[in-house]
């Protein structure tokens, strides 16, 4: 595992995608470059470009090869001036999500328990003590990328996905801990879920948590936990979101 | 021109090019699966080739049309039908008011096609795109696919729209692809996470179709594809349209239109624009190969495609004004009509009529 910011990889992604790369790791200077990559690229003018998506460690740049090639997007990509910073990202907004772990809600807590080798209470507690930092949201709508879980109880995808997930569960894939915002297929440890509705399509803000934000896991009973989810359904559920300096 | 829907059929759905614009929300790009089809249908009625149209499924949708209008069924042979007489895809149709369409169903070439309409489908764009998204209930016909009893509007169509009738066009603008032609995998992203004998396995293997495969994926199964020391997990990153992807458990999973944004397994590649449209016609069951392709093939099949495009405009225009059909017009009544233009909030009435 690697950053390698000053000599970024541009992959192959066919014929109408180029992927600049800067990291193969989760990385906050690596995802600093993306959003400067990112900056820099929907500001020229020089190409058309479709869209451009970052991700924790690169930046997918998607255009018409029928106008552009992709030989023309990596030369462009080489001008940006990237300026890494370091880690000094102030805390900005934390957002709480209640979370009901274990049982039907995180049937794959006793994997992660079983992982680090430690109580699945113990997996609760470490999971719910330190916000995280919301890297990217991707994946599908609303779904926010959180980096900084403790380490101690990262676990390995499922070596097989599921194919339908309920909306609101919270997961661990490797390093990396998720809310899925929506029922989907994938693969990772689910460990509880949350009442709240991380994506609403007709609401002026459709996402609850945006990039940027600190995200804190707060444990709450399975009664705790349906009181919640009747008051979101009734609309009168306000999140819990704090300025932080 | 309105279409109620008598039965529903295997699964109908709105869908466009796709909402593009939205990835870096998490929002899917989705759009048609056969998008080649899409463009040229749409082209043969006259529309924009980003209309949206309904996209049928293997057992299509039965259909009664209110007011009148022009149709085509650009994809697979599904047996489009109207009043009960074939009419076949490729061929524009005009429709009365109370005329039904029905589809016969497959004839073993394919399972999937748009039905556009002249004048496209016309549902609020959610997003810049009237795609449906149906896992995140967005866009479409209220986020969902259709349903018995549903009522979908169809937007004005082309002045022209009622010289359109008969048009067809030749086999080679089709685009229709060789079911047995192995798929052109643009090796790249992650490919150097797999073994040098899981790739040469990759390449020379039959796998077969699962029926887990939907809008979002097509999953194969056959031999297992081994990965390197470096694993099968990566960092979360972009998946573009027809990226071949091999989780932990060595099978490979076909990424199609309604795929996720990003995601978190390793990638070997990406299917050319026609090896896609290829597979998305393919059944479970169905046997796909692969074959290692540059990136130059799919940037040229883009091309080709784009002119197959330009070719259909250029036999439209000549179709709609063939002269005797001109002459026809001409007899009949004097062609004419109306447009209202709106610039910068002003409205402007415009009527056009033929003189010669």
């Amino acid at each position: 595992m690697s950053v390698y910011i000053e000599e970024p990889r541009y992959l192959t992604a066919g014929e109408s995608c180029v992927v600049a790369e800067f990291a193969d790791e989760i990385d906050r200077g690596a995802n600093d470059a993306v959003m400067e990559l990112k900056r820099y690229m929907t500001g020229q003018s020089e190409i058309p470009i479709i869209e451009c998506l970052p991700t924790y460690r690169s930046l997918a740049v998607y255009f018409d090869p029928t106008v552009v090639s992709a030989d023309d997007v990596v030369r462009v990509a080489r001008k940006a001036p990237i300026s890494v910073k370091s880690d000094a990202a102030a805390a900005m907004t934390e957002i709480s999500i209640p979370v009901c772990y274990g049982g039907e809600y995180g049937p794959d807590i006793a994997n992660v328990a079983e992982h680090a080798g430690i109580s699945e209470e113990e997996v609760i507690k470490r999971h719910s003590s330190r916000a995280c930092h919301c890297y990217m949201i991707g994946f599908m709508p609303g779904f926010a990328y959180l980096g900084g879980m403790d380490e101690s109880i990262a676990t390995p995808r499922l070596t097989n996905p599921r194919t339908v997930i309920k909306g609101g569960s919270v997961g661990i894939a490797g390093k990396q801990t998720g809310i899925y915002p929506i029922d989907s297929p994938g693969g990772w440890q689910l460990i509880g879920r949350t009442p709240l509705r991380l994506f609403t399509p007709e609401a002026s803000r459709p996402t609850l948590i945006e990039a940027g934000y600190e995200v804190r896991f707060v444990p709450v009973s399975e009664e705790e936990y349906k009181k919640i989810e009747a008051e979101v359904a009734a609309g009168t559920y306000k999140p819990l979101i704090t300025e932080a300096k | 021109m309105e279409l109620i829907v008598k039965k529903a059929g295997m699964l109908t759905s709105v869908q466009d090019l796709g909402r593009w614009g939205y990835q870096s929300s998490g929002v899917p790009v989705a759009g048609a699966m056969d998008l080649p089809a899409l463009r040229l249908g749409n082209t043969m009625v006259g529309n924009p080739e980003n209309a949206a149209a309904l996209e049928v499924t293997l057992m299509g949708p039965e259909i009664e049309i209110k007011g009148g209008g022009a149709a085509v069924f650009a994809g697979a042979e599904l047996g489009f039908s109207v009043n009960g007489k074939e009419v076949g895809s490729w061929n524009v149709v005009l429709l009365n008011d109370g005329d039904v369409i029905t589809f016969k169903g497959p004839r073993g070439k394919g399972c999937r096609g748009n039905l556009c309409f002249a004048g496209g489908i016309d549902v609020v764009p959610v997003m810049g795109s009237r795609s449906t998204y149906t896992r995140a209930k967005i866009g479409g016909f209220e986020g969902r696919a259709l349903k018995n009893g549903d009522v979908v509007k169809v937007g004005e169509p082309s002045p022209l729209w009622k010289r359109t009738g008969g048009f067809n066009i030749p086999e080679e603008l089709r685009l229709t692809q060789d079911p047995e032609a192995p798929l052109a995998l643009m090796t790249g992203l992650q490919e150097d996470a797999f073994t040098e004998e899981g790739k040469k396995l990759l390449f020379e293997s039959e796998y077969t179709i699962t029926a887990e495969s939907d809008r979002m994926g097509c999953r194969l199964e056959g031999p297992k594809i081994g990965h390197t020391e470096k694993g099968a997990d990566i960092v979360s990153d972009a998946i573009p349209l027809g990226a071949v992807q091999i989780p932990g458990h060595g099978m490979p999973i076909i990424m199609l239109a309604d795929r996720q944004t990003t995601g978190g397994y390793t990638k070997i590649g990406v299917l050319s624009p026609l090896s896609i449209e290829a597979l998305v016609q393919k059944m479970p069951g169905n046997k796909v190969r692969f074959r290692k392709a540059v990136v130059q093939e799919g940037a040229d099949e883009q091309k080709r495609i784009k002119d197959a495009v330009r070719r259909v405009k250029e036999l439209y225009a000549s179709y709609v004004s063939r002269p005797e059909v001109k002459a026809a017009a001409a007899a009949a009544a004097p062609l004419s009509t109306h447009f209202r233009l709106t610039v910068e909030g002003k409205s402007y009435d415009i009527t056009c009529e033929e003189i010669s």
